[in-house]
């Protein structure tokens, strides 16, 4: 209101002016070193990904199309062979695996997450100790999370094999995290473990902008606490939850630390990042790891614009 | 009646319980690991049944730990006092002056915070090998501008957006320029956010990992994440637990501390920002 009157006189408009042209210069330096470290290195990965760059000669790369992605060849015997990252069991495996991850994980972390938000959302003597309890998983980085994770699970002298061992759940030790069977278990336990808080934290947010009459009213109705769960509470804290969701399954989607150090190496596990970072450094296929990169940035970005426009999230807050 | 409401708080503590034991029993069994030595590290023990610091020592007799610290502390304080340092003008633009495109603007720093580091990692390496400053705290403090900037505009544009308007229109009445308002008015109210913006990219920037990896060669010039992946015994084939163990409980310690300190701030930044650290 005070902005439309402003540009009715001439004189404050040309403060108007004033305070774009600063506001120019101020936006002008994040600019430009967003550009690059984020957009250039961006364009440049995905030149590389068309080009059969290697790591000991970045700049001698050729162009060679979509070589790195899908090609065939048809011999005269009529058998067609294809070679590409769209033809590698192990990209898809990777891919897989990711995917999986990033449901699984999100998915339960999103429901424990909501679980405990409700019990701190209660009131109750040492609420402030269990917040600040749930708070040390986030604290603690990933890598010594990884580490101190390892070592309870491990084979020999773990501690997660002695409890199961005593109360009679498993008969032998079990090696969690070299077995393939249980290598996306023990990954998938380290990360619920490790963010749950986060979505806690936030749902938590979301539940303390319920005003509490509503609850009040709500069980004077003497409508059953379920019911007010599904029909008051959740439809409350659902933008709060769906902006949640976004930002850990964007995160799940380019997981790489834990798993790098939980499950080194392991089929069972390897993510689209970690086989891209094989390929770009130590197989020296910089340009192919170039474009499994490339393909994990379209599909997380296919992900985040179909997200958006489905959820109509309003993101950037403007309009509230 | 009263049986019933019993049993209902029974039910609702022990939950409380559950939650908190299993929030923080790993880290206290890395401290009750890092405690033992030799053969008592392979008894597994659920209280503490000896106490010795040997591994602590050793930790930190060796030299290298040490330095991988002080890269940590030099990476993560530069990364992110060069962040909030263009961060504060940048968002007060993106806050406080209308222009076209802002929510626009506002979307793209907020994909590039979000959008997977692997992304970038070939175009990183070859500008890093280009300036030179390959396997140098550089690389990193470069490199993880990539999200603590983006992180540090957002958090503070929501935060900045909350000022109230008054203040600033009484500033532009006695002639104040942008500059000024920003400097002179809008910081001293902007520390606490600037304060739990800091330290929340602090935590990104020390617990950084792909990026450290692939742009260190040299164990000199490792940062502490990368230097505890990498802690190895006298021979391959022995992992050295009780040290590793010890290096975790001595790097986590001061997060922990600061965490609980800053919780109240922290959980308001994260709600902002919606980011992880």
């Amino acid at each position: 209101m005070f902005k439309k009157h402003i540009l009715t006189t001439p004189e404050v408009s040309s403060l108007q002016r004033q305070k774009l042209r600063a506001a120019f210069w101020f936006l002008a330096p994040m600019l430009l070193v967003l550009f690059c470290v984020a957009a250039w290195p961006l364009l440049r990965s995905i030149y590389f990904s068309f080009t059969n760059t290697s790591l000991t000669n970045l700049y001698g790369g050729e162009w060679v199309g979509f070589k790195n992605y899908l090609t065939w060849k048809t011999f005269s015997s009529g058998r067609t062979i294809y070679s590409g990252t769209l033809a590698d069991p192990a990209w898809w495996n990777a891919v897989w695996n990711t995917v999986r991850f990033a449901v699984v994980s999100v998915s339960l972390e999103t429901i424990i997450g909501l679980m405990v938000a409700l019990v701190l959302n209660a009131e109750f003597k040492g609420r402030g100790l269990v917040r600040a309890a749930i708070l040390i998983p986030w604290a603690i980085p990933t890598i010594v999370s990884a580490k101190m994770w390892a070592w309870m699970f491990n084979d020999q002298f773990g501690i997660i094999n002695d409890m199961l061992l005593s109360v009679g759940l498993i008969d032998h030790k079990i090696a969690w995290t070299a077995n393939l069977d249980t290598a996306m278990l023990s990954v998938l336990i380290v990360d619920i473990w490790k963010t749950t808080p986060f979505m806690a934290l936030l749902c938590l947010a979301g539940l303390q902008m319920i005003p509490r009459d509503m609850y009040e009213s709500a069980k004077i109705d003497g409508v059953h606490p379920i019911k007010v769960f599904f029909q008051v509470t959740l439809p409350l804290v659902k933008p709060a939850l769906m902006v949640a969701v976004i930002f850990r399954t964007l995160d799940a989607l380019r997981m790489f630390d834990l798993i790098y150090v939980l499950t080194p190496n392991s089929k069972a596990t390897k993510t689209m990042s970690i086989l891209s970072r094989e390929n770009l450094i130590e197989f020296d296929k910089f340009a192919y790891g170039s474009a499994q990169s490339t393909l994990l940035f379209a599909i997380i970005a296919i992900f985040v614009a179909l997200y958006i426009w489905l959820g109509k999230l309003d993101l950037s807050g403007e309009k509230s | 009646m009263t049986n019933k409401a019993l049993f209902k708080k029974a039910a609702f503590y022990s939950v409380v319980v559950v939650i908190v034991l299993i929030s923080v029993f790993p880290f206290y069994y890395a401290i009750l690991t890092s405690l033992k030595t030799g053969s008592d590290l392979f008894k597994v023990n659920y209280f503490p049944s000896s106490f010795n610091f040997s591994n602590y020592i050793d930790v930190l007799n060796n030299g290298q730990f040490i330095r991988n610290t002080l890269n940590s502390v030099f990476i993560a304080s530069t990364t992110v006092i060069f962040a909030l340092f263009l961060a504060v003008t940048a968002s007060y633009a993106l806050a406080r002056v209308r222009f076209k495109g802002r929510g626009l603007l506002l979307m793209a720093i907020l994909a590039i915070s979000m959008f997977p580091q692997i992304a970038v990692l070939a175009g990183l390496f070859e500008l890093i090998r280009f300036i030179g400053i390959y396997n140098t705290p550089w690389a990193m403090i470069l490199s993880y501008t990539i999200f603590t900037l983006p992180f540090t505009v957002w958090v503070l544009t929501t935060f900045m957006r909350d000022l109230p308007v008054e203040i600033e229109e009484a500033a532009i009445v006695d002639g104040a320029t942008p500059w000024v308002i920003i400097t002179q008015i809008f910081m001293p109210l902007l520390w606490p956010a600037l304060v739990t913006t800091g330290l929340l990219a602090f935590i990104g920037a020390w617990n950084e990992f792909l990026f450290a990896l692939t742009f260190t060669a040299s164990e000199t010039m490792r940062t502490v994440p990368v230097a505890i992946a990498m802690l190895s015994g006298s021979s391959q084939y022995e992992t050295p637990w009780g040290l590793i163990m010890a290096a975790s409980v001595l790097v986590t310690i001061p997060l922990v501390i600061l965490v609980l300190i800053f919780q109240r701030k922290i959980v308001s930044g994260l709600t902002a920002g919606g980011v992880k650290g």
